[in-house]
């Protein structure tokens, strides 16, 4: 009987286990797919579209995810097939810093001439 | 002069604002990529089209010889544009064409190769469309030209036309 409740709890907790993981990669799915780009749509990312492309995009991730491949490893695979583009958050590297500091330099301009009129108020 | 200053700083913003739109109105929604880098081709296994046996990327791609990957289907209106002009480049001894039926109906396909002629030297199945995504396609049809040393030179989105023929046969002759 003992023997009989051991093995009805390992069976539960590897059932449980494997739920679990189902779940985690399919989050992981749909993190990654949200944040690569349909080339061939108009604005659309790949878990929004139903294109060929995004499904078969989709069944790529999916297979990568199983393969045991990390989220940086499969962006990493689609920036060597269709380069920067496809992916909606882009690297900061010499293509890309103007992207992602003319932000910051714009905030920084505009907080120069708030503060100038200020100081120029009081 | 600070309001001459500020008039100017808001000018050339807008200016250049103005430039970035403008330009990227004039831009084609349809993204395509370039190809600077020469990419080595990828290894694969594929279902032969004929035989239904299994090929390995090493034993289809030899060495010393030009290749064109053609990615086609049955289904696909403008790779029956297309076809004569692979025809044509068939002919060509400098090059060979492989063909990479996506995500098609064998049996269409094969009716699609008996009516317009077969022009490739090998077709390989990809039933899923992921051989194509290890190529770098992203729809069909799409048209790559490997060199000598197995690396993809050229990559033609959509169907291929006289000038890209033309293209082809100077880079291989």
């Amino acid at each position: 009987m003992k023997i009989l409740k051991i093995l009805i709890i390992l069976f539960l907790s590897i059932g449980f286990s494997h739920l679990k993981s189902d779940e985690k990669n399919n989050e992981l799915k749909s993190k990654i797919l949200k944040n690569i780009r349909c080339l061939i749509c108009q604005g659309q990312s790949v878990y929004d579209s139903e294109s060929e492309f995004a499904s078969t995009i989709k069944l790529i991730v999916d297979r990568k995810i199983n393969e045991g491949l990390q989220e940086d490893q499969i962006y990493k695979f689609l920036r060597e097939k269709y380069g920067q583009w496809v992916i909606y958050d882009p690297q900061l590297n010499k293509k890309t810093y103007i992207l992602w500091l003319l932000p910051l330099l714009l905030f920084l301009f505009g907080g120069v001439i708030m503060i100038k009129k200020l100081k120029f108020k009081n | 002069m600070k309001n001459k200053f500020s008039s100017f700083i808001i000018i050339i913003l807008l200016s250049f604002c103005f430039v970035i739109f403008y330009k990227s109105l004039n831009n084609t929604n349809i993204y395509i990529p370039k190809i600077k880098a020469k990419k080595n081709i990828p290894i694969f296994e594929a279902k032969d089209f004929n035989s239904s046996t299994y090929l390995n990327s090493e034993s289809i791609f030899k060495e010393d010889t030009f290749y064109i990957v053609n990615i086609w289907a049955s289904w696909c209106v403008p790779c029956r544009t297309e076809h004569p002009l692979l025809m044509r480049l068939s002919k060509n001894q400098s090059v060979k064409l492989i063909g990479l039926n996506y995500k098609d109906n064998l049996n269409n396909a094969k009716k699609f190769i008996r009516e317009f002629g077969d022009p490739y030297s090998q077709i390989i199945i990809d039933n899923d469309g992921t051989l194509s995504v290890e190529f770098g396609a992203y729809g069909v049809p799409e048209t790559f030209l490997i060199d000598k040393n197995k690396k993809i030179i050229r990559k033609f989105i959509g169907p291929i036309n006289n000038k890209i023929v033309e293209e082809i046969r100077s880079i291989v002759k």
